[in-house]
């Protein structure tokens, strides 16, 4: 016993594998004991949680802000959507099928970031956030502009395989779930690696002071757009789940609103810290709910409690966007730490340095 | 050629109301390094403000004033609430705080007056004046290019002539030699995000009629072209702010009128990163230096 608990101090792949293992124990027993309903939720859940990760380590860890992320899931959504309806017109079918879908939306992803990545690494703090800002914005000119291939506003719809017969009674919702969180485990699993790996301590020298790491011999263009790909990857491997979990990939599902819901589940839950990316995609998952459900109790007239209904969560999150920045820049995790400061203090959050 | 004559004017009037958006970004750009992200969502809240005073008054005018007022108001609330505390630390926190306030404002805006396009009264007739087969230009054109270039002289006099004018330059140039002069510096840095609020309102009344349609998130797309509009001419020059936006307004008017009228925002991003790759510190700006 003692000699596993050593070795896994003394390698942090095996103490993230672990965590990994647990991660898809936890999922099968959580999602095997909720109602379709509540898998549903989860499953949305997980396709958040994949952009989220992304985005806190592009924005918390190497100090670039991105207002434009819903734009590089919509990438990933729209090539699952796109190979998912190639192999269901030609027949192709396997349980292959679809990780190879999501690992294509990955990839093409991936290398979508990297272009944005280069014009990125030029640009600093506002600049950078406009211009991924205006990113956001133009998606839906390109889903209009080249409707025959994207079908315009309308989307496209995701045809996927069910959950395999050897499952037994098995609902949709729930082979959803599993398909989501576990991909959101692996995101978790390869950003937790590369946080604490060497490219991870560039991304924070680069984001602390750019002077300094190019005087250490760091590539600071190279890093910002490596870390502009990873982010990327993560986001399009959540646009293409949930593009999965929605059936179908539309300019309305990846627009500015789920752009800044990202950015506020990354803020509220710790810039820069990945349990924290967990901790925020709940908070703007459920949180939302909470307050629809309240407001539904109220028996107010139909058209005021629609108005609030629509509304009333986005309020919250935008107080709380301000209220946390203001006062607690560390967010749900860095409160958590302040908290039970059982480990000596390691910031990870941009507090001090120039961005 | 007629085409080209008629996108020309078209391009101007859309170009004036960018011109006073990137304005109203670069009165707070230059005082406090902010870059204001909720600049769109206040600009449709004043909006709403006079719709409502238009109901209760059934004057126009007096809904036009109202909503310029509040767009004063706004400006000065939105800086002592959540931007004034925040003005000494890193980009990161001011973005996240403007993105804070856009979605606060624009969900507010929801819960009282709900998300459907409105109708929006415009100030003069939007039907289009012509010569020959030659279409020109609608007296609402006519309205926004004089209304956006009025209210760019009235500001610069007063920031040249008058007394508040001058102490409001002193404490964006120089804060602290300003206020050991007796500056009430955070006092002018309020003024200046009241007249950003005022400069956004009057973007938002001459923009939403035309084409837009009153909703919620209205302006957000506006804003961007605004920041495209800043950036091009800089985002430290007031003048560069007009000269930018107008640019924009053409070059907008022109790649939507040739290329399909779906491009405007893709035009606009692929304007944005050209000027910032090429010239980051936009076209109008003296000599660069990079904030250490």
């Amino acid at each position: 016993m003692g000699r596993v608990v050593a070795a896994l101090r003394a390698s942090t792949l095996a103490r993230h594998l672990l965590l990994f293992v647990v991660g898809i124990v936890f999922v099968i027993l959580l999602t095997d004991s909720l109602s379709d309903f509540h898998d549903y939720q989860l499953a949305t859940l997980g396709a958040y949680l994949c952009a989220v990760a992304g985005l806190t380590v592009l924005t918390g860890t190497n100090g670039q802000v991105s207002l434009g992320h819903a734009a590089l899931m919509a990438v990933g959504g729209y090539t699952v959507a796109l190979l998912q309806t190639r192999f269901y017109d030609d027949g192709v079918s396997g349980v292959w099928v679809l990780p190879l879908s999501l690992l294509a939306g990955t990839a093409v992803t991936a290398v979508a970031g990297a272009i944005v990545g280069v014009a990125a690494a030029r640009l600093r703090g506002p600049y950078l956030a406009g211009a991924t800002l205006a990113l956001g914005v133009a998606l839906p000119d390109i889903t209009s502009h080249y409707s025959n291939t994207f079908k315009g506003d309308q989307g496209l719809f995701v045809p996927f395989d069910g959950p395999p017969g050897e499952l037994g009674t098995f609902s949709l919702e729930h082979w959803q779930s599993w398909i989501s969180l576990f991909a959101a485990l692996v995101v978790l699993f390869f950003l937790a690696n590369l946080h604490r790996s060497a490219i991870g301590r560039n991304m924070r020298a680069v984001r602390d002071d750019e002077i300094a790491a190019s005087l250490c011999g760091v590539s600071v263009a190279r890093v910002r757009i490596g870390a502009f790909a990873v982010s990327a990857a993560a986001a399009g491997l959540g646009g293409g789940v949930l593009a999965v979990v929605l059936q179908t990939a539309s300019p309305g599902s990846f627009d500015l609103v789920l752009s800044l819901t990202l950015l506020t589940a990354a803020v509220i839950g710790g810039l820069g810290s990945l349990t924290g990316a967990v901790w925020g995609s709940i908070v703007v998952i459920y949180l939302g709910t909470f307050i629809r459900d309240r407001v539904d109790n109220l028996k107010l007239s139909s058209a005021s409690a629609a108005k609030l209904h629509d509304n009333l969560p986005n309020a919250v999150y935008g107080l709380l966007l301000v209220v946390v920045m203001l006062t607690l820049p560390g967010g749900i995790q860095g409160l958590i730490r302040r908290l039970t400061a059982l480990r000596p203090h390691r910031s990870t959050t941009p507090t001090g340095g120039s961005t | 050629m007629s085409r080209f004559i008629f996108l020309t004017f078209n391009g101007l009037s859309f170009g004036a109301v960018y011109a006073a958006v990137a304005l109203a970004l670069v009165l707070i750009w230059r005082t406090t390094r902010v870059l204001n992200f909720a600049q769109g969502a206040m600009a449709t809240a004043t909006a709403y403000v006079a719709i409502s005073v238009t109901q209760a008054t059934d004057s126009y005018w007096l809904g036009f004033v109202a909503a310029l007022a509040a767009g004063l108001a706004l400006g000065a609330v939105v800086r002592l609430t959540a931007f004034g505390t925040a003005e000494h630390a890193p980009a990161l926190n001011t973005i996240v705080i403007g993105v804070g306030m856009l979605i606060l404002i624009e969900a507010v805006v929801g819960m009282i007056y709900g998300a459907a396009n409105r109708d929006f009264p415009a100030s003069f007739s939007t039907r289009t004046h012509a010569i020959g087969k030659t279409a020109l230009f609608s007296n609402q054109n006519i309205f926004t290019v004089g209304s956006v270039l009025a209210l760019m002289i009235a500001l610069a006099a007063v920031l040249t002539w008058t007394p508040s004018g001058l102490r409001m330059r002193a404490a964006a140039f120089a804060p602290e030699i300003a206020r050991l002069l007796g500056v009430r510096v955070g006092r002018m840095l309020t003024l200046g995000w009241a007249l950003s609020g005022l400069v956004g309102a009057l973007a938002g009344m001459l923009v939403i009629p035309i084409g837009l349609g009153l909703y919620p998130q209205a302006m957000d797309g506006v804003f961007v072209l605004g920041f495209v509009g800043a950036v091009v001419g800089g985002l430290d020059s007031p003048v560069g702010a007009v000269v930018g936006g107008v640019t924009t307004g053409l070059a907008l008017s022109y790649a939507s009128g040739y290329l399909g009228s779906d491009l405007t925002q893709l035009a606009a991003l692929v304007l944005l990163v050209v000027v910032l790759l090429v010239r980051p510190s936009g076209l109008f700006s003296g000599t660069p230096v990079r904030r250490v």
